[in-house]
């Protein structure tokens, strides 16, 4: 197949890619876009096989077929997992993406630099020689270089958000801080850059391949030290901000290979993580820099006088009481629902309630879970429909005319602190406005503070009642209550 | 027209690299477009989703670990980004449309 017809089917890729996209718009064409997706990926695969930038030899083949006949456990594998566990699973993809990135630019790297010097080997046995085309040129190795540490600072970057969602013992959950940090991630990273600016400046260098390999060594070292000081409870937009590194790190790639299917597809990624995680920043009312370098945990909570506040608590009897006569009852799920796996409990409560025929609606926070639209996919496996789900800005208004708001796992989001107490870590975050509806009820396992570690102010309201216990195991409780009482 | 105007327009092809940046500039305009409006709803299949698009780095592996003249070293980096593509496609898709199914309407 001449260069010709790899490069139209390219094109037929493009425009699948972002057909793929558009259909995520709303979940009655969502399927389709895996459809769109898998083809376009299979159209690229294969008119990059059967192009004049392959060879098709026995041994080539086995270097092509074997990695991907080794892939297809792993891959299964890793779609299988818990929902729960799908914001490790994608730090770990965003992980690969970084890896096969880094790799390809420093194959290419070392394949031209050897070429070149043989080159200039050549022309130099000859008695007039003109200087050889390079093959390296300023171009080439600026995109290299922005590849290679993009994608190794991905690489380990994400293995560390990864361990970090997946609590992996050495792994600290907590803010990893210590003084003068930023300064020393600082100094790193410019250490890289200025041996990634020598090495664009002399790409021939008889020291080119160490300063190359000291780019790598620094950026696989600047990726886990951005990462380490980040809180888990920030690690939605930092894998968002992760996935647009990912799909920039592939930009990069389809530079050097003067490749514009890998320059499409890896903007479409690159745009989605940037739009996921402004979308994230603006949920937590925080500065991308603020998150990457303002190591949340560091800003100390007023240690107030710990006044003797009261706060009332109830039985699931209480509450299933309570919730019997609302009309219209807002639910509040957090991180808390679903480390407990309490979602199809959950749902058990709205079916028991939806028959009462009470409203029952869910509010979603944009930064509840771990990652974004983590709630939504907890709640859709539970088989609870989607038309449930409201968004914070469209549940907010109607709050005040909510009987109930039972928040299940979630903390700092219901947080009222956020709106006037300026010294707090969470302050013009936009939260749900529970403290607005008339009533609330609070299932959580004990008055511990969550990850932002500060109190909650909603918990001390007259109208709230604290459920003490685990969410799935209270949420089991209130169900059978419900179901004794229906008796009556 | 003569000869001399012909072979002047004819040294002043576009440079490559600027092309690749123009498709850059309107790729990324697109991807903003088309990916602002994704519900809420669904951003975590559409993380999954663009993971599984990313792996499209997996054309530059074919590349290294297949073509011609590459030394063995060379293909050996090739297949182990080969095999992280592929996990991430494979397992991106697959992912993608599990948790996909499992948006339903409420039945009427």
């Amino acid at each position: 197949m001449s260069l010709y017809w790899t490069h139209i089917a390219y094109i037929i890729a493009a425009g699948l890619f972002v057909f793929s996209l558009h259909w995520m718009n709303t979940p009655r064409t969502a399927r389709k876009s895996v459809i769109a997706g898998s083809l376009a990926m299979t159209v690229g695969v294969f008119a990059t096989w059967f192009s004049p930038y392959v060879e098709r030899t026995f041994e080539t083949t086995s270097y092509i077929l074997i990695p991907i006949l080794l892939a297809i456990g792993p891959g299964i594998w890793l779609a299988k997992v818990p929902i729960t566990a799908v914001p490790q699973r994608t730090a770990l993809s965003h992980a690969f993406g970084g890896l096969a990135a880094g790799l390809v630019g420093t194959a290419k790297f070392f394949y031209w630099y050897n070429a070149d010097a043989a080159a200039v080997a050549e022309a130099a046995q000859v008695v007039v020689s003109e200087p050889p085309e390079r093959s390296l040129t300023h171009f080439r190795v600026i995109a290299i270089v922005f590849e290679v540490i993009l994608g190794f600072l991905t690489f380990t970057g994400s293995l560390i958000a990864a361990g970090k969602l997946q609590e992996v013992k050495w792994v600290p959950q907590r803010p990893w801080v210590y003084r003068g940090q930023n300064f020393v991630n600082a100094v790193a990273f410019a250490g890289c850059l200025v041996l990634a600016t020598i090495l664009v400046m002399n790409p021939h260098h008889a020291v080119a391949p160490w300063l190359f390999g000291g780019v790598i060594l620094l950026s696989l070292n600047f990726g886990w030290m951005l990462v380490m000081p980040i809180g888990g409870a920030d690690m939605p937009t930092v894998i968002a901000i992760l996935n647009s590194y990912a799909g920039l790190a592939a930009v990069a790639m389809g530079f050097v290979l003067d490749n514009p299917l890998l320059v499409v597809a890896g903007a479409l990624d690159g745009a989605s993580g940037l739009i996921l995680s402004i979308i994230m920043c603006k949920a937590m009312n925080r500065s991308f820099t603020n998150v990457l370098f303002g190591a949340f945990g560091q800003v100390k909570a007023k240690a107030g006088a710990q006044e003797q506040k009261s706060y009332r608590s109830a039985t699931p009897e209480e509450a299933a009481g309570i919730l019997e006569v609302a009309q219209r009852v807002v639910i509040v799920p957090g991180y808390g629902m679903a480390v407990s796996q309490a979602q199809h409990k959950v749902r058990e409560l709205y079916d028991a309630l939806t028959k009462r025929g009470i409203d029952v609606r869910f509010a979603i926070h944009p930064v509840a879970g771990r990652m974004p639209g983590h709630m939504n996919v907890l709640l859709a496996e539970a088989d609870i429909p989607y038309d449930r789900l409201v968004e914070m800005e469209d549940i907010n208004p109607e709050m005040p005319q909510v009987d109930v708001a039972l928040v299940i796992g979630a903390n700092d989001v219901t947080n009222p602190a956020a709106r006037h107490d300026t010294s707090s870590p969470i302050y013009g975050m936009p939260i749900i406005d529970t403290d607005k509806a008339q009533s609330v009820m609070v299932i959580k396992r004990s008055m511990n503070p969550g990850f932002a570690g500060i109190d909650n102010e909603l918990y001390y309201l007259d109208k709230t009642l604290m459920l003490f216990g685990d969410a799935k195991g209270f949420v089991g409780e209130i169900v059978k209550a419900l179901a004794g009482n229906s008796g009556h | 027209m003569n000869a001399l105007t012909l072979a002047a327009e004819a040294a002043h092809p576009v440079p490559t690299p600027v092309l690749f940046l123009m498709v850059l500039m309107l790729a990324s305009f697109v991807g903003l477009g088309v990916i602002r409006r994704v519900s809420p709803l669904l951003h975590t299949p559409l993380m999954s989703l663009t993971n599984a698009i990313s792996a499209i780095a997996v054309v530059g592996a074919i590349i290294v670990a297949g073509g011609p003249d590459y030394p063995t070293w060379a293909r050996v980096m090739g297949s182990i980004a080969l095999f992280a593509s592929m996990t991430n496609i494979i397992s991106g898709f697959l992912i993608t449309n599990r948790m996909l199914k499992m948006f339903k309407e409420k039945k009427p």
